[in-house]
């Protein structure tokens, strides 16, 4: 099989876009993705400071990568969550990536430790607020990568959602009927009200296959473990059952989460902008000043009841 | 060939010679889900493997 756009041997086929690329340009087709979503989601300018949230994973390094060969300004955050040898793996690969990659051109890795800081890695301290680890890991990292880019003065924040994470995440929520969290669901999610650092996910036009692709072929060592604390997943379900329809029917996640997309753009114009919603909402939390729409925020109560528990 | 699987972690030898999409079929995998690499190259579904590659297929889904 032959790229598309020169004589190169391909090294990928993209049904859903009918085309074959050999290792460089498929390389400018993920570059010029990511450029596209920067654009048309008003995602940041060259001029602003970009703080990306790293994990060791694919998507996390990928994007740190590709910002960097794009030119913007950018550092990025670990969060160590004390996941026994998973998460001495993804700090190797994040310090690796940080070393020869990165700090070459001037960028830098911040990390927290959750055993250091909050006295206990994230399934301990899921443990002892009884609450299921995943969503413990999610508040976690919401909170400190949300308080780190505003404490350091970061202009936005990057994580690493690929397409197939928001259409499974909308998946989820279609088939609960959870419409109250869709109007989130946006790859740019703006600094609605004071406290909340503005998030973007550049990654949001490109399939988990793509960017695992992207990995390989541009040679960044990731973890190709899943996290141990993820069996069993929901999201995991449906992935498998969008990569299955994905096969049978090539376009079908882009055209679910794109189109979903389009109309909510629609819709939010004539309903009001997210900035107004969490505005009428959000108060300060009475603890940590960050924004919430309880009087104590999420992060703040499990952290009372893990420090009551030692 | 030797093909090693990495999720779930499972090494396998199987005859060559078969093209990428053939491998996949016979392991019921699903193309969209997995990447397949030899040495350090990512090949094609219609590419051929021979009885003397090393074969990786990776999962696409990881990290957390």
């Amino acid at each position: 099989m032959r790229c598309k756009k020169c004589p190169q041997r391909a090294a990928i086929k993209l049904p859903q876009h009918n085309i074959s690329y050999c290792k460089d340009c498929f390389t400018e087709f993920v570059h010029s993705q990511v450029a596209k979503a920067i654009k048309k989601q008003k995602m940041f300018t060259p001029e602003d400071r970009i703080l990306v949230a790293v994990s060791g994973g694919k998507d996390s390094l990928a994007l740190w990568a590709i910002l960097l060969k794009l030119g913007y300004r950018v550092d990025a955050l670990y969060l160590d969550l004390g996941i026994g040898n998973y998460s001495v793996q993804s700090r190797h690969k994040v310090d690796h990536f940080h070393e020869t990659v990165a700090q070459p051109l001037g960028s830098t890795l911040h990390i927290h430790t959750l055993a250091e800081n909050e006295g206990a890695g994230v399934k301990e301290l899921a443990t002892m607020m009884h609450r299921p680890t995943c969503s413990t890991c999610g508040t976690m990292k919401r909170y400190h990568f949300n308080r780190t880019a505003l404490e350091k003065e970061y202009d936005v924040m990057a994580t690493g959602h690929n397409l197939d994470d928001e259409a499974a995440r909308l998946l989820g929520n279609v088939l609960r009927w959870q419409t109250e969290f869709l109007d989130k669901q946006t790859p740019t999610l703006p600094a609605s009200v004071d406290g909340f650092a503005k998030k973007v996910k550049p990654l949001y036009r490109l399939t988990e296959r793509e960017m695992a692709a992207y990995a390989v072929i541009n040679k960044i060592s990731y973890i190709v473990d899943e996290c141990p604390m993820a069996k069993g997943s929901k999201m995991l379900v449906y992935k498998d059952v969008l990569n299955r329809l994905e096969t049978e029917s090539p376009g079908t996640k882009q055209s679910f989460y794109l189109k979903f997309l389009d109309k909510q753009a629609k819709e939010q114009a004539s309903t009001g902008s997210i900035t107004s919603h969490d505005q009428q909402r959000l108060t300060p939390c009475q603890t940590c000043g960050q924004p919430t729409s309880m009087e104590v925020c999420t992060y703040c109560k499990m952290m009372t009841k893990a420090k009551a528990h030692v | 060939m030797k093909v090693h699987l990495t999720h779930p972690p499972t090494d396998l030898d199987i005859p060559g010679p078969t093209r990428v999409r053939q491998l996949l079929q016979q392991l019921q995998l699903t193309p969209e889900a997995y990447l397949v690499i030899r040495g350090d190259d990512l090949v094609t579904e219609d590419e051929v493997l021979n009885d003397s590659d090393s074969i990786e297929i990776r999962s696409v889904i990881s990290g957390g």
